[in-house]
């Protein structure tokens, strides 16, 4: 694609604009940012990519996983600020999450040890574990105060913390993977998913693109259910002391 | 007060505050093990709070209590928890069935409530066991009440708190409840604690009594010094409750 179409392709930010000046939204605003944002940030990301994969240095892979972990917690903490500790909680989780995807795609052979392939399934790995941490943490933080007098009526009753917090902790796993879930149901009658879409166009097979889509889409399972439980499980823990009583819910930072 | 009846729930000037509140000021009593005491005094004055620390749901501030002689903190939560068993005002229900609600001191050790059993503790309460299967969604405040005291029985506790467990309860029900109490306590020699705004109840059923307000023990002693206390302030609110 050529800068002079990239540039024409602008046309479909000026109508939001314009639609959004005459009906007085006040999106003007926000779509500008978004858009000179995802200039600055894509552009940068490719001209860095570019630089990775002709280096060839396996430094530079680690290090722009190390980047986007950095970004996928700065992004989700703001969620769990209530949960004590919610930085290094995340930051285990999404190290784990990437650890566990890579192992099996290398270890199996499925993907080949290469930037072309590490970085960008590093990055759709990240960004939905990002999304479902947040997901999560926003479900379980509604349900935990919720759910107090009940968590306290389990607790009066003799049970374990685990038992007192196991209904928000189920609920809120499901309420999180769900839309996963759901969303592989449908996929590829309604819409095309885009990465898959993106790689039609640039001109690989289309065979060969749902293969990769299907790939991907199996590894965001696992992602999404491991990130919340693991999440979950790391998190209940701090809502109690060692003498079993639940902690007043932390006042917003 | 008689000496032939040990302590099995002691204060020793106990503090308890929430974000700088004080909230319980310098407790010092003890609840009396088999005997029947109830606690009266006005909205806020810290008799739930007392409460959630005899469940260990709370930990003092300063001040100790102890259980049977030994530091509160010297039992496994758990085991504690079971003993002293607590009966809220809010009748707080799980979600699901009666019989689910009645299992879940059970449940939570990896066992299940015979349904005979169940039944038994419904027709106790006064409740009935074709309630067996109903929503707790469908109960109504007293029914739900009654169903939160067979609850509580299921462990079957050294020692009751009962926190307002009567106040939605018509009067044939209440009676209900009052005697089951005191068969349970004369029976197996179960400690009762009972939260009460009714000060007939309190005078009735109580052995003991103890008044509080604002955070305070005001008095203490043989349930009649309803009819006669000594303090101008308790003189107030008991005359308050008659009007
Ligand atoms: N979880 C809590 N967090 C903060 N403050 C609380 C909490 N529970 C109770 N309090 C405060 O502690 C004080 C005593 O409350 P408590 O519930 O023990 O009173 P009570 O004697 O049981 O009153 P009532 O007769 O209305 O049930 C009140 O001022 C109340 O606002
Ligand atoms: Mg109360």
């Amino acid at each position: 694609m050529s800068y002079l179409a990239l540039f024409l392709s602008l046309i479909f930010v000026f109508i939001p604009l314009i639609l959004s000046k005459t009906l007085h939204l006040g999106l003007e605003k926000d779509t500008i940012i978004a858009t000179v944002r995802s200039i600055i940030q894509l552009l940068a990301v490719g001209y860095v990519l570019q630089f990775v994969f002709a280096s060839e240095q396996f430094v530079f892979i680690i290090l722009m996983i190390i980047l986007m972990i950095g970004a996928a917690t700065q992004n989700a903490r703001k969620k769990g600020v209530t949960i004590k500790g919610i930085t290094w909680k995340l930051i285990a989780t999404f190290v784990f999450i990437e650890v566990l995807t890579q192992a099996i795609l290398l270890g199996f052979g499925i993907t080949p040890p290469t930037a072309q392939y590490i970085i960008p399934i590093s990055g759709m790995v990240v960004g939905n574990s990002m999304v479902l941490a947040i997901l999560f943490l926003n479900r379980f933080t509604a349900e935990v105060e919720a759910r107090q007098d009940e968590t306290e009526l389990i607790l009066s009753l003799g049970g374990t913390p685990k038992q007192a917090i196991h209904t928000s902790l189920v609920t809120s796993i499901k309420a999180s993977t769900i839309p996963t879930i759901e969303s592989q149901k449908t996929i590829g009658l309604v819409q095309l998913p885009g990465m898959m879409s993106g790689q039609i166009i640039a001109g690989a097979d289309p065979v060969q693109a749902v293969q990769f889509q299907l790939l991907i889409l199996f590894l965001l399972l696992t992602t999404a259910i491991v990130t919340s439980i693991m999440l979950g499980f790391l998190s209940y823990p701090t809502l109690f002391n060692d003498k079993m009583q639940m902690l007043k819910i932390r006042e917003e930072e | 007060m008689t000496t032939t009846y040990e302590p099995i729930i002691q204060f020793n000037n106990v503090h308890f505050s929430d974000k700088g509140m004080p909230i319980l000021k310098n407790i010092t009593g003890s609840f009396q093990e088999g005997k029947i005491t109830t606690l009266v005094g006005p909205s806020g004055a810290g008799k739930t709070t007392l409460f959630r620390l005899c469940n260990r749901l709370i930990s003092p501030d300063s001040g100790e209590i102890l259980i049977k002689d030994k530091p509160i903190e010297q039992y496994d939560p758990i085991d504690l928890r079971r003993k002293i068993g607590l009966a809220l005002q809010s009748a707080t229900m799980i979600s699901g069935t009666v019989y689910k609600n009645l299992s879940l001191p059970m449940t939570l050790k990896g066992e299940e409530l015979p349904e005979e059993d169940a039944k038994e503790l419904l027709e106790d309460v006064a409740l009935g066991g074709a309630f067996l299967n109903r929503n707790v969604k469908d109960l109504s405040g007293g029914q739900k009440q009654k169903v939160s005291i067979a609850r509580t029985l299921v462990n079957h506790p050294k020692v009751l708190l009962l926190d307002e467990i009567t106040s939605s309860l018509d009067r044939v029900s209440q009676q209900d409840i009052e005697e089951l109490i005191q068969k349970i306590n004369q029976k197996y020699g179960t400690t009762i604690i009972w939260i009460t705004h009714n000060l007939e109840q309190a005078l009735s059923i109580g052995d003991n009594t103890w008044v509080m307000m604002a955070g305070e023990v005001i008095e203490t002693g043989r349930s009649d010094l309803l009819n006669n206390p000594r303090d101008e302030r308790v003189q107030r609110f008991v005359r308050g409750d008659m009007e």
